[in-house]
């Protein structure tokens, strides 16, 4: 067997090794931060070490068997990441659920790994899992962290995260040896983690990664961009995401560096601000809506504040970029861009948290050319990557100094890519998953028996550059009814380029021409309504309003202007289009819990709004069931102008009938 | 020690009663025919009822029945001129509100009363004063016991902002907070008093259906937690059915009704009172 990694000891072929390595070789060094009380709490490796041998030996006490299943529902916390190395140090297989999946979702998934624990960050948590305990047969313990509101409840199967660990440690003397024997026989094909993909289509799928998948994949992306013991990382994101599981807990582990844990949502921009990490990940929409916030108060800014952001940034676009790829730029600029930090770039930075970022990523959606310029132009190393859980999340990235919007990177270390004639990407690597648990033809289908994996995304790589560029969903790219190529997710990313559009849904498979449902941004919108004293009570209410629909149709005519283009995507230019009376939501099942749009069931739920935009109908009237957070479901109704957009055709101008 | 074992220690364990899956202590204010006057106006006429501890009490009634000036009595800031009020077996004298406030009452007002242009978590502190002896020279000097004082205080009121979950807004002046936030922030400063009483006035008036419900959890959280006795003035009678262990009724200044809330909503002068029957 190839040795996964050598440490001072000898090789590491299992997270709780790696913690045990981390404990030993930077005792003191801080492992976890988060805020709480107002105060950054911090544990060091060795502290964390102990928590988590705590808890694996209060879960052995609770009588956790080797293979079992211990699902982990809530935020960010180190309490709960704690609990990932606590299930494999006794065998158990860790399972990150999404803390705001509504409670039958959650059964689902309870039920198809069969998880015998729970651990549960709140009564909000507990009492959706209590919900349906009775469709659980095999669950047997949950476990909570935050004791409030749970005084009441009856605790034969309930027990206080930190009473389980102090049993645990009452134990230690007998329970010790039984942990040691079943951490020692933790290898690398042993399951390190299983994750439920977000499902863009059908049921979860619950993705195995072994620890060789992990271990390898976090060993080369930290080698990558030379990530080591002083990084800086906030965990905000879901951690049933893999991207959480490789950066707090992969990457973290391997290069011991320290993860943050914010105060509460709310409060993340503030604990941005505070920690200043040095390494950071967010999807696209994170940035968009920082920079969003950052031009709409700049817009209430004085003139002269005003004048000298604007002159600042046009300085930073044309050379902040460059500089950043370590390109030669003349004197003048350079002493220019150092006053632009002090004055404008520096404290923006500041402000925004994102001063001390080393490197940054973003990925799973396409980002804005202007957006991930601004934030380069700025001097901030943002980059791109390209992945999936089946992946261990990495298949391409950028390398420092070959940053460009419009493409993924190259491919990772260890990683092998190849494209079908479909136009379907393949990838083959280290990091490639062990299976979806209980779904051997999906495994099939997904994996061949060479260890390629089929990625669903058509692409190609770039010649010269060798950067690989992604076009849409290989499934989702079709053709028109004259037979040229439909690609929606490519018109949509340039529709939500606009700061005013939040989400944007392409249709036109088969059909003659395409048309769009788009999402106001209500933020950028609603400023601008309270800036032009236009009153409004609610998002249909803004969504409807005539001067919004005009300002929309612009942004889809320009948008129609750059399609026209591409010769080969010139058929995808929107004909009509209407502004949805809701947020598509993911309550509703219209979006994944990671924000992407479920296209089918869009089409499905709104099958009569699609009706009118192609009947030529000016006017329509809909009733559309809504369910709230808390699982109640009530309907809106709305009537919606349908509007019509100027299409480009052979150059020469035509603008649709009205 | 945290600040519920704090106070759940120091109840006494004799006297209490489960009544319906809670906990009710004994009797902790007694109010004895009190009768109100403003000049030739009687506010309350000769009300009698008490408040037993860890339970929440409301008291309810149509606008002008003398329910916040009933209130204004429990809290010290009228005194009636006739009737007595019992606090912890004891008689109280006629009292200033600083004073009975010292004695662990605390409140919220139905018009907002928190200093606006102040953060929030400088309102909470203030709501720890009766618990800092240090003096002006050294607050402002801040060494020594001020010093301490402060952090030790400070801690307690983290506690309080996580509970009540308003973090994200522990450094914004509470002018720029919309209502139903200030509303939570008033709460919190009550709480910060550690009282053994706490009186809410209307704390869900003006709230939307999500904020009343917000509200009425911590509300119950509250309780529950930190053992605290509270009563309550409430208009919407779904809260306080909700809500409450027992629940006095009066209206234009007496009281018509006492008890459950089940025995209350079938009470024959509480229907009409609250369906508008002509009074003759």
């Amino acid at each position: 067997m190839r040795d996964i990694s050598h440490a001072a000891g000898g090789p590491v072929t299992s997270v709780p090794a790696l913690l045990e390595r981390n404990a030993k070789t930077w005792p003191d060094r801080t492992a976890y931060r988060e805020k709480e009380f107002g105060i950054w709490q911090s544990w060091t490796w060795a502290e964390t070490r102990d928590e988590v041998r705590n808890l694996a030996l209060g879960l052995l006490n609770l009588g956790v068997q080797p293979g079992d299943f211990i699902a982990i529902i809530g935020t960010n916390r180190p309490h709960l990441y704690w609990t990932i190395p606590a299930a494999q140090m006794v065998g158990a297989i860790p399972v990150p659920l999404y803390s705001d999946s509504a409670a039958e979702e959650m059964a689902y998934v309870l039920d198809h790994c069969g998880a015998r624990f729970v651990v549960a960050e709140d009564q909000e948590q507990v009492d959706k899992v209590i919900e349906v305990k009775p469709q659980l047969p095999a669950l047997d313990h949950i476990l909570y962290l935050d004791p409030r509101g749970m005084r009441k409840y009856d605790h034969a199967h309930l027990h206080d995260y930190s009473h389980v660990q102090q049993q645990g440690q009452a134990a230690r003397e007998e329970l010790t040896p039984e942990m040691e024997r079943r951490t020692a026989a933790l290898g690398p094909e042993d399951i390190c983690v299983m994750l439920y993909t977000s499902g863009t289509t059908g049921k979860p799928k619950g993705v195995v990664l072994s620890n060789r998948n992990i271990i390898e994949t976090s060993k080369n992306s930290s080698a990558f961009d030379d990530l080591g013991p002083g990084e800086e990382v906030l965990a905000y994101l879901p951690m049933a995401w893999v991207g959480d599981f490789i950066f707090s807990i992969g990457q973290a582990y391997w290069s011991g560096f320290c993860v943050n844990c914010p105060e509460s949502a709310e409060t993340l921009a503030t604990d941005l601000r505070e920690i200043g990490p040095s390494y950071y990940f967010a999807p696209p929409r994170v940035f968009e809506t920082q920079l969003t916030n950052v031009m709409i108060r700049m817009e209430d800014a004085g003139r002269f504040k005003k004048w000298l952001f604007d002159k600042c940034m046009a300085h930073a676009r044309q050379v902040g970029g460059r500089m950043l790829d370590g390109q030669r730029v003349g004197l003048a600029d350079q002493l220019k861009y150092r006053l632009g930090e002090v004055l404008i770039y520096g404290p923006l930075k500041d402000t925004l948290g994102l001063r001390r970022i080393r490197v940054g990523y973003t990925a799973g959606e396409a980002i804005g050319p202007e957006i991930f310029d601004f934030y380069r132009a700025l001097g901030i190393n943002l980059k791109q990557l390209y992945g999936q859980t089946e992946a261990s999340v990495f298949i391409t990235q950028q390398p420092d100094g070959e940053v460009r919007s419009d493409t993924v990177g190259v491919a990772s270390p260890g990683v092998e890519l190849k494209i079908a004639e479909s136009g379907e990407v393949f990838y083959r690597s280290p990091g490639v998953f062990q299976l979806y648990y209980k779904n051997p033809e999906s495994t099939a289908s997904t994996k061949d028996a060479e260890g390629w994996v089929a990625t669903g995304d058509a692409g190609f790589i770039e010649e010269g550059s060798g950067h690989l560029r992604i076009i849409d969903r290989a499934k989702d790219v079709g053709k028109m009814a004259d037979g040229r190529l439909f690609a929606p997710k490519y018109v949509e990313n340039k529709l939500k380029f606009f700061p005013n559009i939040l989400e944007a849904v392409v249709f036109g498979n088969g059909r003659e021409t395409c048309t769009a449902f788009i999402n106001i941004d209500l933020t950028a919108v609603g400023n601008w309504a309270e800036r032009n004293n236009i009153a409004y009570s609610s998002y249909q209410e803004l969504a409807g309003h005539p001067q919004v629909l005009e300002t929309i149709r612009e942004h889809v005519e320009q948008v129609n202007r750059s399609v026209a283009e591409d010769e080969m995507l010139s058929g995808c230019q929107i004909h009509r289009f209407l502004v949805l009376h809701k947020e598509l939501d993911a309550d509703d099942g219209e979006m994944t819990r990671t924000r992407k749009v479920r296209r089918k069931i869009v089409e499905e739920k709104y099958a009569d709004l699609i009706g009118a935009l192609y009947d030529g109908s000016e006017q329509v009237s809909t009733r559309t069931e809504v369910t709230y957070e808390d699982g109640r479901k009530g309907h809106i109704s709305a009537r919606l102008r349908l509007c019509d957009a100027a299409v480009v055709d052979r150059g020469a101008e035509r603008v649709a009938a009205e | 020690m945290s600040l519920a074992e704090q106070i759940v220690t120091d109840q006494p364990a004799e006297g209490w009663v489960t009544q319906d899956g809670r906990q009710i202590g004994p009797v902790m204010m007694e109010m004895r025919n009190i009768t109100l006057r403003f000049g030739g106006v009687e506010a309350i006429k000769d009300i009698s009822f008490d408040i037993r501890q860890g339970e929440i009490r409301a008291i309810i009634g149509p606008n002008g029945a003398g329910k916040s000036s009933m209130l204004n009595v429990i809290s010290g800031f009228y005194n009636p001129q006739e009737g007595e009020v019992w606090f912890h077996g004891q008689r109280r004298p006629r009292m200033r509100p600083y004073e009975v406030a010292r004695q662990g009452v605390a409140r919220t007002f139905q018009n907002i009363a928190l200093f606006e242009g102040m953060t929030v978590l400088d309102n909470v502190m203030t709501g720890r004063l009766n618990h800092m002896t240090s003096g002006v020279f050294r607050q402002a000097l801040w060494f020594g016991r001020a010093e301490r004082e402060e952090i030790e205080n400070r801690e307690k009121v983290e506690r309080i902002i996580d509970f009540l979950e308003i973090q994200s807004i522990r450094k914004t002046p509470v002018a720029r907070l919309p209502y139903g936030l200030k509303k939570r922030v008033e709460l919190a400063r009550a709480l910060a008093a550690e009282p053994k009483l706490l009186l809410l006035d209307e704390p869900m008036a003006g709230m939307n259906v999500e904020e009343k419900e917000d509200m009425s959890r911590f509300i119950l959280d509250v309780n529950d937690e930190f053992g605290t006795t509270i009563a309550l003035i409430e208009h919407d009678m779904g809260v306080v059915m909700d809500l409450s262990d027992r629940v006095v009724v009066m209206d234009y200044g007496r009281k018509i009704g006492d008890g459950t809330p089940d025995e209350v909503r079938s009470n024959q002068d509480v229907i009409d009172a609250y369906l508008g029957v002509a009074h003759d």
